[in-house]
């Protein structure tokens, strides 16, 4: 089994973690009008990247959110961090 | 040199010491230009290459591929073919394919050895048998075969499953379909190369696109590590990896690209002329003529290009199959396999314009492009040689993603890509 790194648990099995969605995609501001192509890109499409993978996870166990960088294609860990750090 | 194949024609090279045999394709190098550029070497790719030449007449056509023809997802798959879908839509495509495998030894020349020994969808409980008469009768409707088995006729058919009164997802009966069946999927790559060059098209193996030639936002062509080759139009298949390409292309695309495992065993006697799909675990198998069990399973849980498999998921498959046959608990595995697969939020392809003009795309099919393969070369020739959708492929183009006419296969008949 692979072992991800949770910021707040540390290294645990990768079957106690959910893959949520890619990072740095904001919700459109819906005060405004939204045209239906930029919902289709915010709901449906992605980058889907070969290689360095910036993505949202959830830890289940315990129920936090954060940013994790993966490589797609060897399945590295590049780096992990909580959600309001910007990385450095 | 002999180049179709029939009873005479292997009697008479027999008698020659097989000396005659015609190369099944030539190996060009790339011409400045051609009409239609068609980029992946799989069996889409192939496909609508001999579509192109035969059904529209066009003679300058290339299929560029990285790799070997059929080295990915085509060689790698679990070789279903079938067309038990719910909508009207799904059922047109995917039963168009059905019928075009049924004719596709004949029509090039080749034995893609279509064994249509028929699929069964396991319903294990009676909520799931109510599920099952509805997946029939939209089935019906929509004009492909099907029927409803109860236990016993699940049970004449496949007695290795899992009948004891102790088992954890009990058979209540099965969707069938006798029309369905498994291919030879190496065979599908190697009879359209084969058609479609001896109808003239170039395949280009080791051949790999980095990028394409745009001239004022209209493709022109593709940079490829045989150099630059110019084009009319380019269609791009190819599955896992449509991703990078629409990176490299300047279009983007609402997909997840997953590993898809496969496991295959030692040879055993027959033990199974079906193929059997539990829902429930996700897990399917069937026995190859060689006598292995061809096993698949579900998605993996994370989006990858890594082209291997990982414990978690094996585990899950694997045990679904145990729990579907216990007999199989001491039977090895010889092989196991990932290969890349392209996956759409609603779990329907991608047939239509890329987004860059003079960019065409078929992807998306997720874990069963295998079936596909003839349907989704016919309708993209289509597409490429006319510029317009044939009708079973207008409601599969992306813009469904704007308009919201998905067409939600996962939801509706429950499978999984």
């Amino acid at each position: 089994m692979q072992q991800f790194p949770c910021p707040f648990c540390g290294l645990r099995d990768e079957r106690e973690f959910h893959f949520a969605g890619e990072a740095g995609k904001p919700r459109p501001d819906t005060t405004q009008p939204i045209s239906d192509a930029d919902w289709a890109k915010y709901l449906f499409y992605c980058a889907n990247a070969k290689g360095a993978s910036h993505e949202v996870w959830v830890h289940t166990t315990c129920q936090e959110y954060f940013v994790m960088t993966r490589d797609t294609v060897t399945m590295a860990v590049l780096g992990t961090h909580a959600l309001h750090e910007v990385p450095a | 040199m002999t180049r179709h194949f029939s009873t005479f024609s292997v009697i008479r090279e027999g008698l020659k010491g097989h000396t005659g045999w015609a190369p099944l394709w030539r190996s060009p190098a790339p011409k400045d230009a051609y009409d239609i550029i068609i980029v992946g070497g799989g069996g889409h790719g192939l496909a609508t290459a001999y579509y192109l030449a035969k059904n529209h007449g066009l003679k300058n056509i290339a299929v560029i591929e990285k790799g070997w023809l059929g080295g990915g997802n085509t060689g790698r798959n679990t070789t279903v073919i079938r067309s038990n879908y719910f909508y009207p839509e799904s059922t047109a495509l995917y039963d168009l394919s059905v019928r075009l495998y049924e004719g596709l030894s004949k029509d090039i020349n080749y034995n893609v050895m279509f064994s249509q020994r028929g699929m069964m969808v396991l319903a294990h409980s009676d909520a799931e048998m109510e599920m099952a008469a509805r997946t029939v009768n939209a089935m019906q409707l929509g004009g492909a075969d099907a029927e409803l088995l109860d236990a016993r006729a699940v049970q004449k058919k496949a007695p290795v499953l899992n009948f004891r009164d102790d088992a954890r997802y009990p058979i209540h009966g099965a969707i069938f379909q006798g029309r369905g069946g498994t291919g030879r999927h190496d065979a599908v790559a190697w009879g359209y190369a084969r058609a479609a060059d001896r109808l003239g098209v170039d395949i280009i193996q080791n051949c790999e696109v980095s990028g394409f030639l745009i001239e004022g936002g209209v493709c022109k062509g593709v940079e490829t590590s045989q150099g630059l080759i110019k084009a009319g139009r380019v269609g791009v298949a190819t599955a896992g990896h449509s991703s990078d390409l629409a990176a490299m292309g300047g279009y983007k695309l609402p997909l997840h690209s997953y590993a898809l495992q496969a496991f295959v065993t030692e040879a055993i006697k027959p033990f199974m002329d079906t193929v059997a799909f539990s829902p429930m675990t996700g897990s399917y198998f069937s026995q190859s003529d060689k006598g292995g069990l061809v096993i698949g399973g579900g998605l993996d849980r994370i989006p990858s290009y890594g082209q291997r498999g990982n414990v978690p998921v094996q585990e899950t498959v694997l045990s679904g199959i145990i729990d579907m046959a216990p007999a199989l608990a001491k039977v090895k595995l010889l092989r196991h396999w990932a290969g890349i697969v392209d996956v759409s939020p609603d779990s329907s392809p991608l047939i239509g314009p890329s987004g860059t003009d003079g960019i065409f795309i078929n992807c998306g099919w997720g874990t069963g492009g295998f079936k596909a393969i003839p349907a989704g070369g016919y309708l993209f020739a289509h597409l490429l040689a006319t510029g317009t959708h044939h009708d079973i492929s207008r409601p599969f183009d992306p813009d469904r993603f704007q308009t919201g006419h998905l067409i939600d296969e996962a939801s509706g008949s429950g499978i999984a890509h």
